[in-house]
């Protein structure tokens, strides 16, 4: 399916169905990573509970340095 | 003791995580500096390198107070938005409001940063917002309940020091909660003279992170804000026009 995942159309397969395994798709797992599903923040807790569908809207958002 | 809502800190150095040279430098500048808060920012990440290091792993979380802040937001709605990114992490309940108003000046939307502090507080951050040294500002920021006041020195990674002290003694004295000189820090003394003003901390990033030595920059500048703190607890004497002998005027003629 197509997603528009930090301002540009993505390609994911079909077994990504929730937040978590779209997290686990691009591996990053291991990192401090938030969510903005469709405009809506997610709580960490809200990850594998968030449907991903085709044509959603996704922020892949981390922390950088800055002052 | 710096008490920033339901927070309590001992060093008053606040220290930002932007422009070091590489992650080893800046997590022994860190480590030096003896901060115990950090600032950094929220932006989009590079999905397809998911390998890319990131400054966080260097350090150990545990050890330290997380404080986004909302830098590049140019509006209320925006730092939000940005706040509410940050805070969906886990990590950290305080935020920095940062609402640029001027790309040439980076010199802060006053309108949004009020709007933004109100919102924030609204949600029950602890909010921090940057802020001109605008004494009325100031007083309505804290009128809406921020937990401190950050007023600028000078503007963002400018390095010129404290451009107005007599606002930002002004700002200081009728303050019941810290203000932090944020912005504009460029040596230890700029450090310094800001805690002796009675400034209850200092945040700096550039400082620290551009000088020549960042680590031994670091260690200046906690130095430079402990040493200004005790001399503005310590009481310094006032400024006169003419001078006063510091020996004993008695006994003078010895031979």
């Amino acid at each position: 399916m197509k997603l528009r995942i930090n301002g540009e159309q993505v390609s994911v397969p079909e077994t990504v169905r929730c937040v978590t395994d779209l997290i686990e798709h691009f591996q990053l797992g291991e990192r401090v990573v938030m969510i903005e599903h469709n405009e809506e923040i997610l709580e960490k807790g809200a990850h594998p509970e968030t449907k991903v569908k085709d044509g959603d809207t996704i922020e892949i958002v981390q922390f950088v340095g800055g002052g | 003791m710096l008490k920033i809502g339901n927070f309590t800190f001992e060093s008053r150095l606040l220290l930002g995580t932007g422009k070091y040279p590489n992650f080893d430098v800046q997590k022994e500048a860190v480590e030096v500096s003896g901060a115990e808060i950090l600032t950094f920012t929220v932006r989009r990440m590079n999905i397809f390198e998911p390998s890319q290091p990131n400054f966080l792993e260097k350090l150990n979380l545990e050890k330290y107070s997380l404080l986004p802040n909302t830098a590049g937001a140019k509006t209320a709605k925006e730092a939000v938005r940005h706040a509410k990114l940050a805070k969906a992490s886990g990590l950290c309940d305080m935020v920095k409001v940062e609402v640029i108003g001027c790309d040439k000046t980076l010199l802060p939307d006053p309108v949004e940063t009020l709007k933004a502090t109100e919102e924030l507080l609204k949600e029950g951050f602890t909010v921090l917002p940057y802020t001109s040294d605008d004494v009325v500002l100031a007083r309505k920021l804290e009128e809406l309940g921020a937990h401190a006041i950050m007023p600028g020195a000078s503007p963002i990674g400018s390095g010129q020091g404290i451009i107005n002290p007599l606002n930002l003694s002004f700002i200081i004295e009728q303050s019941h909660v810290p203000v932090i000189v944020d912005a504009g820090i460029g040596s230890p003394a700029d450090a310094a003279l800001a805690m002796e003003l009675g400034a209850d901390g200092v945040l700096l990033n550039t400082a620290v992170s551009a000088a020549e030595n960042p680590v031994k920059m670091a260690e200046a500048m906690k130095l430079g804000i402990e040493a200004g703190r005790l001399g503005f607890e310590a009481g310094r004497i006032p400024k006169k026009r003419f001078a006063t002998a510091s020996s004993p005027m008695e006994g003078m003629s010895i031979g």
